[in-house]
């Protein structure tokens, strides 16, 4: 058993998690019609490879990842692809994005499935990441990170640790709990196979104190499938445990560098579905189609946890709950500190969704929000070390270089500084709006970058060009230049036709040049005609002194 | 079915907030001003009635000045808080225009002039003691006996006439009634260049004393500590701004007193006179005016504990709390600025 660290803030929270955790796992029923998002990770959209009419299998690759950083998307159940067109999905945007919708024809048939079992240990590194790749995994956690890209960058630098993670420290959610406790066995043959691709000296399963089933079960698994060098360690319940820059903190004492990642220190962290989802690759070849979702809050009827296929709409789960209380007033995807508030529950399950929180009428209610008395109380509860009160003035007065000074990038969201602010200010707001508005900035500054490069470079070309063309033309002149006095040397001697002809040419011109000058109609006057002139240019003269007269 | 997705994450929060904050300093102040009035009488009860009420008058018509909600504010008890810690530092003998001054300077400059709660760099209270003390300085020193040594202690009605009408009672002088504290007395003293000695058993300040420091005082000072550390238990305020002011006072004090106890004061009657305590855990502790990072009130509060050090020591005033206040709310910017934590991942 190791020594526990620490890390600096965090809250207890109320955990809420019993009406969900108390109920068995169930299945949700299969749906009449699936809408499956085919850009549920993190990473580039992946290549739609059916059409509409085909008919396709339970498993089968729908949507193929087109490199490293994606992820292939795969039928949930069998049946015919009948639209691939948007359709409102999760996101906080709120914005369609494109979907291939599944008409299921109710008999679950699967693809063939040839699972490669224990037999993995005699393949390489790539053509485990290969499985991994074509399986669809991502991470679970949350962040739906390609996990084959997350194993691969482990490529160049030597992971020493492997930390999984089953802390699971948000209200509410409780999927990897029951998880934990009904599947076992899979996750640790699942972390066999992760400890096989990275070669690692040891393996912590962590665990917030607050599941000890759990822990239990866990360990006797581990005792059971006979693993080695792997423990399953009781953290402490303290909210953001589960982040993973903490949660390594708590276990080895080493803070990631702030711009760098867990394997920069030689470590690793996956989440306890992800290590599941490994498992259902290797030993039941079956792609991730499906997860539990943890349906909860104090606006549903029975809250539970389901076995949910991906792209079943939200509203089937809810029905499967017995329905919303009457003072039904929000919807939740994810947690109450980090979640999103939901448009509509019409909306398809996705792998990154882990829980379905219902909020009544007064949780919806927010509270004006008076000024910052600068308590501190915030800074106190921050787990990356920041002072969100100086974070907040700076990002509400737009001075975004000393928001970034103070580390602005640094925070991760949590929510634990609003969650605590007596002044009731929505910090974290303040503070994704000030991350937009710089990464806008940016962008605006790379747009016009390039855009000046652009122009320069165009400037450079046609100066270029100009200056070819003058070089050539020289050439030209010089090279005309030359025949014509060489013709000239010739013409003198040779050619009495030609002399005469320009002869005549120059006569015709110089009449030519007399005829221009025609003789003006006031040339030759005789002395009336002059005089009449006159007399109308006094006349005029005359005019224009009385109408200056006038004007005076 | 449709919902409203106004709200963002976090999406619970606490559901007390500043309100909650400011009654509990108030609850916290009560055994100490208990104290207060058990020693110094009516007044002490009459100066906070006066500030309360001007407080809040003043707070409502600022407020409606610059056209703001005024219950929503005044609910928020801020105002308050400022009236009483306010009330608490001037004498219990003080003309009620006095107090009435003080605290519309209080809440006007200090408070609302820069945009009220939460945008006042300087401790209001403070900033209205201030103004009282350059401009009336003979009304601060309205001190009297504390009443288990004051022979002539006045009743309600006396306090009252006293106060609001400047009138005395028949049988009694100015010089009869009222009397200077301790640190006046000793600080009177040491000036003249007498030794502390001499000065303690001197007739006007050997009865002064009580066990531990200035008689009454002692008390009136472990009472406002016993509702700080309440105030901390409760996590209303942050220990480090007390805990480092008194340290440093301590310390610092107790380095002057070895070397040289005929001189100096020592560190207990430096730590229980006066309105330290007060000044330790209710006035020092003010979030919008003090430094706000970890090691940021470290400094700040030792910078007060040394202040007050050195104007009780050597400055013209017997106690130099407010004085001490206001120039590290000067300097908590600045403090503010050069002690950023590391941030996580960043040593």
């Amino acid at each position: 058993m190791t020594t526990l660290s620490s890390f600096k803030g965090g809250l207890v929270l109320d955990g809420h998690k019993k009406m969900s955790a108390s109920q068995p796992l169930q299945t949700a029923q299969l749906p009449e019609k699936l809408i499956i998002p085919i850009q549920q990770h993190i990473g580039h959209q992946p290549e739609i490879i059916v059409s509409v009419g085909e008919h396709v299998l339970k498993g089968q690759c729908i949507a193929k990842a087109t490199d490293n950083i994606s992820a292939s998307i795969h039928a949930s159940s069998s049946g015919i692809v009948t639209a691939i067109d948007e359709h409102p999905v999760a996101h906080p945007s709120g914005l369609n994005a494109v979907c291939i919708s599944i008409d299921t024809d109710g008999k679950d048939e699967w693809r063939d499935r040839n699972p490669l079992k224990e037999n993995y240990k005699q393949k390489d590194c790539t053509e485990l990441l290969q499985i991994i790749r074509k399986a669809g995994v991502v991470g679970l956690g949350g962040a739906t990170f390609p996990t084959a890209a997350k194993l691969k960058s482990c490529d160049q630098q030597q992971v020493e640790t492997l930390i999984i993670n089953g802390a699971e420290c948000e209200p509410y959610i409780t999927c990897d709990d029951i998880l934990m406790r009904e599947r076992a066995d899979e996750i640790i043959l699942g972390v066999q196979i992760l400890q096989h691709l990275l070669k690692v000296k040891q393996t912590f399963i962590a665990i917030e104190d607050n599941k000890p089933e759990a822990i239990h079960i866990l360990t006797q698994a581990l005792k059971k499938n006979n693993s080695q060098n792997t423990d399953v360690i009781s953290i402490p319940t303290r909210y953001p445990t589960g982040g993973e820059k903490q949660l390594i903190k708590i276990i080895t004492g080493k803070e990631v560098p702030a711009k760098g990642r867990p394997a920069d220190i030689g470590i690793l962290c996956q989440n306890v579905a992800t290590a599941a989802s490994i498992y259902n690759a290797f030993y039941l070849d079956e792609p991730v189609i499906s997860r539990i979702v943890t349906v909860t809050g104090n606006a549903i009827n029975q809250a539970a946890n389901f076995e949910t296929l991906i792209g079943t709409p939200m509203s089937e789960l809810i029905d499967q709950s017995k329905g919303y209380t009457k003072d039904v007033a929000g919807l939740v995807m994810g947690g109450p500190m980090m979640g999103f508030s939901l448009q509509s529950d019409n909306l398809p399950v996705t792998k990154a969704c882990n829980c379905l929180l219902t909020k009544t009428v007064t949780e919806t209610q927010t509270v004006d929000a008076k000024a910052c008395i600068r308590c501190g109380e915030c800074a106190d509860v921050c787990p990356a070390n920041l002072l969100p009160q100086q974070l907040y003035w700076y990002s509400s007065s737009k001075n975004f270089d000393r928001a970034q000074d103070l580390h602005l990038f640094d925070c991760i969201e949590c929510g634990c500084c609003s969650t605590v602010c007596p002044s009731h200010i929505p910090l974290v707001r303040y503070y994704r709006f000030a991350k937009n508005e710089i990464w806008a900035q940016e962008k605006d500054r790379e747009k016009s970058d390039i855009a000046r490069q652009r122009h320069e470079f165009r400037e450079a070309r046609i100066a270029r060009e100009k200056a070819a063309r003058e070089e050539k033309l020289r050439q030209k002149k010089e090279m005309l230049a030359k025949k014509k006095a060489e013709e000239e040397g010739k013409a003198d001697q040779t050619d009495p036709k030609k002399a005469a002809i320009e002869a005549a040419l120059a006569r015709v011109k110089a009449k030519k040049e007399s005829a221009a000058e025609k003789p003006k109609n006031t040339d030759n006057l005789t002395e009336q005609q002059q005089q009449k002139i006159n007399e109308a240019d006094q006349r005029r003269e005359n005019n224009k002194t009385k109408t200056e007269d006038a004007k005076q | 079915m449709k919902f409203n997705t106004a709200t963002s994450s976090p999406h619970f929060v606490r559901d007390d907030g500043i309100t909650k904050l400011m009654l509990q300093v108030l609850l916290a102040l009560i055994p100490g001003t208990a104290a207060m009035f058990y020693f110094f009488g009516w007044g002490i009860l009459f100066n906070l009635m006066i500030a309360i009420t001007v407080a809040l008058a003043t707070e409502t018509v600022i407020l409606k000045l610059r056209q703001r909600p005024v219950m929503n504010t005044l609910a928020d008890l801020s105002a308050l808080v400022t009236a009483c810690l306010l009330a608490l530092a001037l004498p219990p003998l003080a003309p009620w225009w006095l107090t009435a001054i003080a605290t519309i300077f209080a809440l006007s400059l200090g408070k609302h002039l820069y945009g009220g709660l939460g945008f006042n760099p300087f401790n209001p209270a403070m900033v209205g003691y201030v103004v009282v003390m350059i401009s009336f300085p003979r009304e601060m020193t309205f001190w009297l006996l504390p009443s288990t040594v004051n022979p002539a202690s006045l009743n309600f009605n006396e306090t009252f006439n006293l106060m609001f009408f400047s009138q005395l009672p028949s049988t009694m002088s100015w010089d009869s009634i009222s009397s200077a504290t301790l640190l006046d007395g000793l600080k009177t003293h040491l000036s003249q260049d007498q030794l502390l000695s001499t000065a303690t058993s001197s007739e006007a300040l050997s009865g002064l004393f009580g066990r531990l420091a200035g008689i009454g005082w002692e008390w009136i000072n472990l009472l406002f500590l016993a509702g700080g550390l309440w105030l901390y238990k409760t996590r209303t305020i942050d220990w480090r701004i007390p805990v480092s002011m008194l340290t440093s006072l301590a310390l610092v004090s107790l380095i002057f007193y070895a070397v040289d106890s005929e001189h100096y004061l020592s560190p207990i009657t430096h730590l229980l006179g006066g309105g330290i305590m007060l000044a330790a855990f209710f006035i020092a502790t003010d979030p919008v005016s003090a430094s706000t990072t970890p090691r940021g009130r470290l400094i700040y509060g030792a910078g007060i504990g040394l202040l007050v050090f050195v104007i009780r020591q050597w400055g013209g005033y017997p106690d130099g709390i407010a004085f001490a206040v206001l120039l590290m709310n000067m300097a908590a910017p600045l403090i503010d600025y050069y002690t950023v934590p590391a941030a996580f991942g960043n040593k």
